[in-house]
């Protein structure tokens, strides 16, 4: 069978250079790291940013009248303008920074859900969703006694058409939730359709970017969405995240957590809300880290969010040839080139613990498991599957030596 | 590291001693770890305070696999009194590798059915530490 031709605009061997974690071996065998789906590695760059915020400019922000208070609030609001550009929001109100893209998605669930969702009303979802895409309205159905229904899947995992002709006659929806990409298998779903489907409905459709704002340009304008929320530490951040939200629905939405920060004046009896985006964020926010995401978006932009795309698509179509090519190795989801970077898998009967434990020996480093989607295992009558997911520091290289690695799973468990 | 699975590991993985059903059980348990989906149901069959048969069935890793089928060995033809004894140190011992904490739970699966299925036969209270619902291990009698 032809394996996909594999070639990359980056220089593969300058990013590395880039990121000191994947110089130290593991087990003695060079680092291969395939879970950047669960949290990517640090660029210098980003690892600098932490070390000088603290060195620096360290003081709370929008209080100080000192130096080091307007310096810090200084950087902290620039890294909220390079993200605003990043996700081409045309407006910095719009940007909020949070912890990452579950706590994202729980704001939008409290503050948009609890206001605007009721008994009687309908929240559509998908099977393919993390768990952070799906209990957080599933709890809101609960609570608002509002009906929750899913967009199925077809058998290479992308969302049904038919599922989407059946739940068109549902009344009073008012919320999509939808991953861009999914994280288990690697599905891109498409955004600025199902932005129509929701806005002809009256509905607003919020998107988990967390596995597609780290691999590709967004563009929160054309994509046509009404929220997105994303997480830095997929991104070469560090635990600092955004949610993108348009300003009509943030200002008519009440505040999620209450406290400092997030107010304009406060008596014993009344308090009125800060100003967006600020009124969703209440007490200290994670500063170094808010503004070392910045420096993220920063060096993902210098290397160019296209190249990236275009790197980790030639090397999944070339990494899905090859698994396809190995005896007993079973993939999971739709076929390169509508793929992203996830590749799900499993050897024979082998359990994914043992595959990953066997490729961890060979320095290998993939997840095992349900990865926080178990309906979406449910429905391919899965218990777990192996996962390795690519992102702009991985090559040729590391898939040759995964495939290796599952020769070792296979001689190992007689596969 | 490269040792992990061993031949006595493998061995039991791939030979299951005592796998399946007993026709008419003493005692069962299950037991579900929710976090990788492991499953563990135990059977035994007693007569005059000796565990006479043993039977486990599953799926699972290799890890949690074998320590069920290394542990029946040990079990069968004890008396009742004496597995009391049985603890997460004899399971460690019969695999000989050092474990992580996630996969000590996979270890230590099967002797945790053990504990239920005896407290069942016995009507003693599960032991504490076998108890503890912070470990996330779902156990059930059948």
């Amino acid at each position: 069978m032809a394996v996909a031709e594999f070639t990359t605009p980056l220089d593969l061997e300058k990013i590395r250079a880039d990121f000191p974690i994947l110089a130290r071996p593991v087990h003695g065998k060079r680092l291969v790291f395939l879970d950047s789906a669960a949290s990517s590695q640090k660029p210098r760059q980003v690892i600098e940013t932490l070390v000088d915020v603290y060195e620096t400019s360290y003081a709370n922000v929008h209080r100080g009248v000192y130096y080091l208070g307007a310096r810090a609030t200084e950087r902290y609001e620039g890294a909220r303008d390079i993200m605003t550009g990043f996700v081409n929001a045309n407006d910095r109100r719009e940007v909020i920074f949070v912890r990452e893209a579950t706590e994202a998605l729980n704001l939008v669930a409290y503050a948009y859900g609890r206001t605007f969702v009721g008994p009687g009303d309908a929240i559509v979802a998908t099977e393919m969703e993390h768990h952070s895409n799906l209990v957080p309205w599933q709890f809101l159905a609960q609570q608002t006694g509002a009906t929750l229904h899913y967009l199925r899947l077809t058998d290479d995992g992308s969302l049904d058409p038919d599922s989407q002709q059946r739940l068109a006659a549902i009344e009073n929806v008012k919320l999509v939730a939808v991953a861009h990409v999914s994280n288990s298998l690697g599905t891109i779903n498409d955004i600025p359709a199902l932005a129509t489907w929701a806005h002809e409905r009256g509905a607003v459709l919020v998107v988990d970017g967390a596995q597609a704002a780290p691999h590709r340009p967004v563009d929160v304008q054309a994509l046509g969405c009404d929220f997105y929320a994303l997480s830095g530490h997929k991104m070469c951040g560090p635990g600092a995240g955004i949610l993108w939200g348009r300003a009509e629905l943030l200002e008519k939405m009440p505040p999620f957590l209450t406290g400092g920060e997030m107010i304009r004046t406060v008596s014993l009896e009344k308090t009125t809300w800060n100003d967006l985006p600020w009124k969703f964020e209440a007490g200290t926010p994670a500063i170094a880290e808010s503004i070392a995401l910045g420096a993220a978006a920063q060096y993902l932009q210098g290397i160019g969010m296209e190249a990236i795309e275009a790197h980790e698509h030639a090397l999944t179509a070339y990494a899905y040839d090859v698994l396809d090519g190995i005896s007993g190795v079973t993939q999971y989801g739709p076929k390169p080139p509508n793929r992203a970077g996830i590749l799900s898998f499993n050897v024979g009967k082998v359990h994914p613990h043992d595959v990953a434990q066997v490729l961890d020996s060979e320095g290998i480093a993939v997840r095992a498991g349900h990865h926080c989607t178990q309906p979406l295992m449910r429905r391919f009558d899965l218990q777990a599957t192996t996962r390795a997911s690519v992102y702009l520091y991985n090559g040729r290289d590391d898939i040759d030596a995964l495939a290796l690695g599952i020769e070792k799973v296979k001689r190992t468990f007689s596969v | 590291m490269d040792d992990f699975y061993r031949e006595n590991i493998l061995d039991h993985y791939n030979n299951p001693r005592n796998h399946g059903h007993l026709d008419h059980p003493s005692a069962a348990a299950e037991g579900v770890n929710p976090l990788c989906g492991d499953e563990l149901a135990v059977e035994l069959e007693v007569h005059d305070g000796v565990v006479t048969d043993i039977r486990y069935s599953g799926r699972g890793c290799a890890i949690s696999q074998a320590a069920a089928s290394m542990l029946s060995d040990v079990v069968k033809g004890k008396p009742v009194d004496q597995l009391a004894q049985i603890g997460k140190e004899d399971v460690l011992e019969e695999l000989g590798i050092p474990l992580s904490p996630i996969r000590l739970k996979c270890a230590m699966l099967s002797v945790g059915v053990l504990k239920v299925a005896l407290s069942e036969l016995t009507g003693e209270p599960l032991p504490p530490e076998w108890n503890d619902p912070s470990d996330g291990i779902e156990w059930k009698s059948a």
